[in-house]
Formats: structure tokens, C-alpha cells, sequence
């Protein structure tokens, strides 16, 4: 009797667990990175009323759209950083990737009365390597002629949260400066020498507002959309450069290999902002998984091929983020029309 | 079947399900931690290295025990005799008085109050009061989220402890007074030894709710992976650093944060298992 109750009741939990039935969805899904997400989002809500395909979008962090393509519970995925070799060998199958805007990393900082700083490369690594301390060092002095810097601790912000914008700057880091390369590397989170961390691109703007004498980096597309006040920053061929959407385009004028595996920090142009990155969409290079149908993946192939178009990329501009450039736009579209459905290629 | 067995069976079934929730629950963190201890073996509990950047990855989760077990008790150590006095003062002082369900009120209010807000309260009030006060350059650490950490456990330690205070025997009091007892006497030699198992027990579940406090900590104590240096000094906590890393975490890194929650299950066990410990001692005698 004892063990009847036992398998009545295991059979009720049972089918209450099983009950969750695989919806044949129609819509597209995808999920990745937080700091794309604001003109995915603003691009869906048009591309949705024009073509009657819904897409919704998770920005769960660029880790987790990786993650949730792995496990095919997502139509694309978005990511910051581009797959390496491994990550694609990790891969159930085989992924293609490609860009689809870039942004960049702008340093902002809190000193009463100052607006406007000057940095260089080897000060940005001396403050984040916990070297320089104080904002009275002669090395600020040496470029801001004029500037009254006061004798205030530097608080070094930086995110405790892994990002894209991370990866970014401490790409640049590590290209100006060997000791960082050599001591901390980079990566969406690292083992930071010195600092506070702050979740999130609000949570390090709030904290530097808050804290005098602090400085951290924030991603170009909240900066710009959050009027905060940022340095500008002393680029490879020596010219100091403001974060503009115009001088993180020039970052990204370099030829880009076939791979589109390109870091653009440092970039050599001589009007480019050196702190700058793409962003990257992943799919599946063949189509048919999970019993996809032809349509899905057609819908699927419809939204990329527009998002790197003129009118999205316009979108782009609107919510602060940097456009492609042409080059990149065609090889994109190249891209595209190499993934397929039962080996014959979706898009024309 | 009649109403008596449906019932039993619909009981019966509910409580398995939380079974099997929590066994689940255990299952996937021991296998999801798996391939971090595999990797670091005993080491990843004493290591305070925390380097998620690839091509060196190396985690060590000592930092965040320290943070948690630090800011948990610094946190108890504050709400304890702030919650034992009030709990004193609407028990027994004002018990039935306006004041007291006025005081009492409020301290359940504060439960209510959702972990961001405290988040945000000591984020723009108390860490420039903090800084103004000279006690650290920019406010954030140990001592910040210890002290926004005990306003948050202060309602739980209290309204159980108020309860227990209240169900001492009126006779045993009564008895106390007519002995010539002062009301201080009454409070130390009959109430505390009669309440004493129950009073724990709400500290225990404080405790408990401070170790597991994400949010408002998260903002508070400065998230930089290392022993903190003192009470001023800034760390992190367990559940902190998986709120913080584990949406962009994967590989070794995924499994070390699932390895830390792991852990704090199991130090949270712990000390529940050594709470039970001490009130059945404290019971019996």
C-alpha cells in the first residue's frame, strides 16, 4: 500500500513536470550581450511591423547568449567578444559570426570643476596597475596645462560584472602596456590590481558621479546617452582624440579579415578614438536543428541581412552606437550567404 | 475515493515535490561544481587568487567566504543588542502599549522593504556619510554593507525573539516580582534563561539572511576580489560574485561560481545544523 501511495504520488509530480509542452513558436529568439541590446531592441520594434516576424531579445550578458546558442534554445546570439578557436570548437556545430556595430569605451571621471582631461596611455595603465594614486601627480600636470588637479586619492572604478566593455578595455591595456599584458591580460573579467568594482555601465557611472576623485570606463553608447563628462585620450599616432561617433567609426576604417576575429583598440588611424570595439551576432551555420523549419530560418537570415542594411545601421546612430563601415556591411552580407538549410544556401 | 485519501495524496505529493526540488537543487550544484573542485581540488576553498582572464584562469573562493563570514557577522554582532532591546521593550517594558505595536510596526516594515532600495539608501546616504566622516576615501566595504546588512536582519531577529519573550509564563514572572525581584532581575534570571533557545533561534535565522543577501551588499562593499584588509577595507561576498560573474561566466569559471554557491548551501547548513545544536542543548537544560 505503502509503495503504491509512494508511485501514485511520484506520478502526479511527474506529470505536472512533463506538462511543459514544446510550443512550435514562430517567432525568433535570441540573447546575449547588455551592451547591444538598447539598439536590437529599437531595430526589432521596426523590422517586426514590416515583415510580420517577431523577434524578442534577452540581453542575459554576452556569456549567456553563447551559452543559450550552445544549447539551441535560441535563434542567435550576441556577443561582445568574438568566438576564438576553442570556443568554436566547443561548439555543438559549426557557428559563424559576424559584426554588427561597434561602440567604445570612454573614461569618465569626477573632479569638481574640471570638465575637460587629457590622458595618455601610460597614465590610463600607471591609475589602473594602482601606480599613479593621487590626481596631483605630475604625470596628469605634463598634458593639462591649465588644469588645476587637486591632492584627492584616485578611486579607480572598474566592472565586477563580466563585459563586453571590459574586454575592450583591457584589450587596450594590454596593447600599450607590457607590464599589464604581462601581469593581468584581458578578458570580460580580469583579476584588477587596484580599484572598486560597480555592476553594470549604471552602476559604474553612479558610482564615479558619487564618489569625488574617482575615474572609470563606461561604455561610449551610455556616455553619450547620459551626457556624463569623459577624458580624452592621447591615440597611437599622437593626436588626443574625444570619444565621437565619428572617431570610433575611424577606429574601425581598418581592413578586416575574413574571420571577422579584429580587436580595433589602439587602431593607427590618425582620427580614431583608441578604446573602441564591435559587437558580434552568432548563428548556426546550417539551419536545419532542432527540426527548424525552412521558414524559421529564412525569417531568421531576412533579419540579419537587414540589420546590417543602411536603415538599421541609421537606427544605430540613433540610440548612440557606431555604424559599420561599407567594407564591413559587404562582408557581413557575404557572411550571411554562406549559411544554409540542408547545404543549400538561404539567402541569394 | 473519499475526501480523507485525496487529501492525504494531494499533502502527500506536495511535499514530495519540495523534495525533489531541493535534492534536485543539490544534485545540479555537486555536478555543476564538479569540474572545479576536479581542477583545483581542496584548493579552491584556501585559495584567494580569483583571475577569471583567459589564457591564466585560476579561482580560489577564500576571498568571498571571508567577505560573507566578515560582513554576516559584523552585521549579527551590530542587530544583536539593538534587536534584544526592542524586542525587550515591546515584550516586556510596553508590552500592550500604544508605543510598543506603534515600534513594532515599523521594525515589520522594515522587512518589507525590498533589498535594492536598502541598496540604493546606502549607496547615496550612508556611503557619503561614511566618506564625510573621514572613515574611508570612498565609503565602500566591510563596514558599509555590515551596517546596511544589520538594519536588513534587525526585523527577523526581532519579531521572533518578541514572540518568545511574550509566550514566558506570566506565573513565573509574577512569582519573580512577589520574591522581591527587580525588573532588571526578572529580565536576566527569568526571562532570558526561559527565552534563551528561542531568542538563538531568531539570531540563527538572522544570520542565516545575511549570509545569502545579494543585492544591497552587491552595491555596498566594493566588489574587489581579495581578503578584505580590516573593517574598512573593501571584498566581496559568495553570493555577490555570482550575481556579479555568472551571466557572462562560462568553461572553469561558470563551475567555480556554481562550486561558491555550493558552498554557501553548505556553510548555511552549517550553521543552521549548529543553531539546532545549541537550542536543543539550551532546551534540555
Amino acid at each position: 500500500m505503502k509503495t503504491k501511495n509512494l508511485f501514485l504520488s511520484l506520478a502526479v509530480v511527474l506529470s505536472a513536470l512533463g506538462s511543459s509542452v514544446k510550443g512550435q513558436s514562430v517567432t525568433l529568439s535570441g540573447a546575449g550581450s547588455t551592451f547591444v541590446m538598447p539598439f536590437y531592441n529599437m531595430a526589432f520594434n521596426k523590422f517586426t511591423p514590416e515583415t510580420g516576424i517577431k523577434v524578442t531579445y534577452g540581453g542575459i550578458g554576452s556569456g549567456g547568449g553563447i551559452r543559450s546558442l550552445k544549447d539551441k534554445v535560441v535563434d542567435f546570439g550576441a556577443s561582445d567578444a568574438y568566438l576564438d578557436d576553442k570556443q568554436m570548437d566547443e561548439m555543438p556545430a559549426k557557428v559563424v559570426q559576424f559584426p554588427t556595430c561597434s561602440g567604445a569605451v570612454v573614461m569618465a571621471f569626477n573632479l569638481p570643476g574640471i570638465s575637460e582631461i587629457k590622458l595618455t596611455p601610460a597614465v590610463l595603465a600607471g591609475i589602473y596597475l594602482g601606480q599613479i594614486t593621487n590626481w596631483n601627480s605630475p604625470m596628469f600636470k605634463k598634458f593639462n596645462p591649465g588644469v588645476k588637479f587637486p591632492d584627492k586619492a584616485i578611486t579607480v572604478v572598474y566592472r565586477s560584472d563580466g563585459s563586453g566593455t571590459t574586454n575592450i578595455f583591457t584589450n587596450y591595456l594590454s596593447k600599450i602596456s607590457p607590464m599589464w599584458k604581462e601581469k593581468v591580460g584581458f578578458s570580460t573579467s580580469v583579476k584588477w590590481p587596484a580599484g572598486i568594482g560597480a555592476k553594470g555601465n549604471p552602476g559604474v557611472a553612479g558610482t564615479i558621479s558619487q564618489t569625488i576623485g574617482a575615474i572609470g570606463y563606461v561604455g561610449s553608447e551610455y556616455a553619450f546617452a547620459e551626457k556624463i563628462s569623459y577624458a580624452l585620450m592621447l591615440n597611437k599616432s599622437g593626436y588626443f582624440i574625444k570619444p565621437t561617433i565619428a572617431s570610433i567609426a575611424a577606429a574601425g576604417k581598418g581592413t578586416m579579415p575574413t574571420d571577422t576575429r579584429v580587436m580595433i583598440t589602439n587602431s593607427s588611424d590618425r582620427e580614431a578614438y583608441p578604446i573602441a570595439g564591435f559587437t558580434w551576432v552568432l548563428l548556426y551555420k546550417e539551419q536545419n536543428y532542432n527540426k527548424r523549419s525552412l521558414k524559421q530560418a529564412e525569417d531568421l537570415l531576412k533579419l540579419w541581412d537587414w540589420m546590417v542594411s543602411k536603415d538599421a545601421q541609421a537606427i544605430a546612430v540613433k540610440v548612440n552606437y557606431t555604424p559599420l563601415p561599407a567594407s564591413v556591411v559587404a562582408l557581413d552580407k557575404k557572411i550571411l550567404r554562406t549559411i544554409t538549410y540542408n547545404g543549400k544556401p538561404i539567402l541569394k | 475515493m473519499n475526501s480523507e485519501k485525496i487529501t492525504k495524496y494531494i499533502l502527500f505529493s506536495a511535499s514530495l515535490l519540495i523534495l525533489i526540488i531541493a535534492g534536485g537543487m543539490v544534485y545540479s550544484l555537486i555536478r555543476g561544481a564538479m569540474p572545479a573542485f576536479d581542477f583545483f581540488g581542496w584548493k579552491f576553498i584556501f585559495s584567494t587568487h580569483w583571475d577569471p582572464t583567459q589564457g591564466h584562469e585560476q579561482y580560489g573562493a577564500l576571498p568571498f567566504i571571508a567577505g560573507t563570514l566578515f560582513t554576516s557577522f559584523l552585521a549579527l554582532l551590530i542587530a544583536l543588542p539593538m534587536a534584544f532591546s526592542t524586542s525587550l521593550f515591546v515584550a516586556e517594558y510596553f508590552r500592550k502599549k500604544r508605543i510598543a505595536v506603534v515600534l513594532s510596526t515599523f521594525v515589520d516594515l522594515l522587512a518589507g522593504v525590498p533589498s535594492i532600495v536598502y541598496g540604493l539608501w546606502g549607496f547615496y546616504t550612508l556611503r557619503p556619510f561614511i566618506v564625510e566622516l573621514g572613515l574611508s576615501p570612498q565609503g565602500f566595504g566591510i563596514f558599509t554593507s555590515g551596517l546596511i546588512l544589520a538594519i536588513m536582519i534587525i526585523p527577523y531577529a526581532t519579531s521572533l525573539s518578541t514572540e518568545i519573550i511574550t509566550m514566558v509564563p506570566n506565573e513565573l514572572k509574577e512569582a519573580a516580582y512577589s520574591l522581591g525581584a527587580t525588573r532588571m532581575e526578572v529580565i536576566f534570571n527569568v526571562i532570558v534563561p526561559n527565552a534563551r533557545s528561542g531568542i538563538i533561534a531568531s539570531y540563527i535565522l538572522a544570520f542565516g539572511r545575511a549570509l545569502g543577501e545579494t543585492m544591497a551588499v552587491t552595491m555596498l562593499i566594493g566588489n574587489s576580489n581579495n581578503i578584505p584588509n580590516g573593517l574598512f577595507g573593501t571584498g566581496n561576498t559568495m553570493a555577490s560574485v555570482i550575481a556579479n560573474q555568472f551571466a557572462e561566466a562560462s568553461g572553469l569559471q561558470l563551475s567555480s561560481l556554481i562550486a561558491i554557491g555550493l558552498l554557501l548551501f553548505a556553510i548555511t547548513a552549517l550553521i543552521n545544523a549548529f543553531g539546532k545544536y545549541i537550542i536543543k542543548k539550551l532546551a534540555a537544560r
